[in-house]
């Protein structure tokens, strides 16, 4: 499986990471409209996916694909989003655990549990996080 | 996938002793009393620790713990003791006295937790030793989106029973609605 790209929004819809590893095209966009894009057509989906069904208040979309790439989508309970991008052959469901430790065993260790991170800032600026999060989608890409 | 998640929980089981936990925290409190000196205004200064603390424990505390949303805030409630104080604290407080439209109760401890070794002196009798907690409970509900009023009413070190932290939901925090096309 290939992994393409990675956002992070907090829960006031701000890209506060992003990070590519493989992407051979341009949005033609800005990178602050890219982000506002994905996070209206997230916030839209959601929105959309709760009108459809509104009796399971915990309704939670996990991935969509396209003929060329699917989406990957993770949400924590406190609002935080998670977007990975990847090729057509990886599983959703490993994606989604994928995701799940990207929170717990990268986000939470290494931002949250790092004081000098400012969790309520703009953006991540740890190079630690980076690193660690780099050698860990690297480790999938091979398996 | 097994092996990542084995190694994490390890992470977890690490602890520190109590009395490093505690005298820790005295230490804090003993510099505050000394750059402040007025009660009120230690008080604050430890509610707004305990809300920065707040802040990044309950990402930690979800990651460890992962919970279904909670429906009503009696179940936020109930998490909070048996789960939150459990796991932290080490112990469980009696969650009691709601209102009638559940929208407030207060925990009780038979003791001050943080407070094994420490008496009141009589100029700092207003203090609430253990303020820091109620920073910390208003900045974790935060992050998972409700506002709450978070306050001590009685406090074993000032001669009561019993502590009493009390909880008032004010209300839940929504969505960030993204901005319209400019």
């Amino acid at each position: 499986m290939t992994v393409y790209n990675i956002y992070i929004f907090n829960c006031d819809g701000q890209c506060i990471y992003y990070w590519q590893w493989e992407r051979s095209g341009d949005s033609n966009v800005s990178q602050v409209e890219e982000f506002k894009l994905m996070y209206g057509m997230i916030f839209s989906i959601k929105s959309l996916i709760n009108r459809l069904s509104p009796i399971d208040v915990d309704n939670q979309f996990g991935s969509f694909a396209t003929n060329k790439n699917r989406l990957h989508f993770y949400e924590t309970q406190s609002k935080l989003k998670f977007i990975l991008n990847t090729d057509l052959q990886a599983d959703t469901g490993k994606v989604h655990e994928i995701l799940k430790e990207i929170y717990t065993g990268y986000y939470v260790q290494y931002v949250v549990k790092n004081p000098f991170c400012d969790i309520k800032g703009v953006s991540i600026e740890s190079s630690l996080f980076t690193k660690k999060l780099n050698c860990f989608i690297s480790s999938l890409s091979i398996a | 996938m097994a092996r990542l998640k084995a190694s994490y929980s390890e992470a977890f089981t690490k602890k520190v002793g109590t009395e490093l936990f505690l005298l820790t925290y005295g230490s804090l409190v003993a510099q505050l009393i000394q750059d402040y000196e007025d009660n009120d205004e230690i008080n604050t200064q430890l509610d707004k620790m305990g809300y920065n603390i707040g802040l990044r424990l309950a990402d930690d505390f979800l990651a460890r713990y992962p919970q279904t949303k909670c429906v009503e805030f009696r179940e936020t409630a109930d998490v909070i003791a048996k789960f939150g104080f459990k796991n932290y604290l080490g112990f469980v407080p009696v969650v009691d006295k709601w209102n009638p439209s559940d929208r407030s109760c207060s925990l009780f401890f038979d003791h001050n937790p943080l407070a094994e070794f420490v008496e009141l002196p009589p100029e700092h009798a207003s203090l609430w030793y253990a303020n820091i907690l109620c920073g910390v409970l208003r900045g974790a509900l935060e992050v998972v989106h409700l506002e709450v009023e978070v306050k001590f009413l009685q406090d074993v070190l000032r001669g009561d029973d019993k502590t009493e932290l009390y909880i008032r939901f004010i209300r839940k925090i929504e969505d960030t609605v993204p901005p319209g096309e400019d």
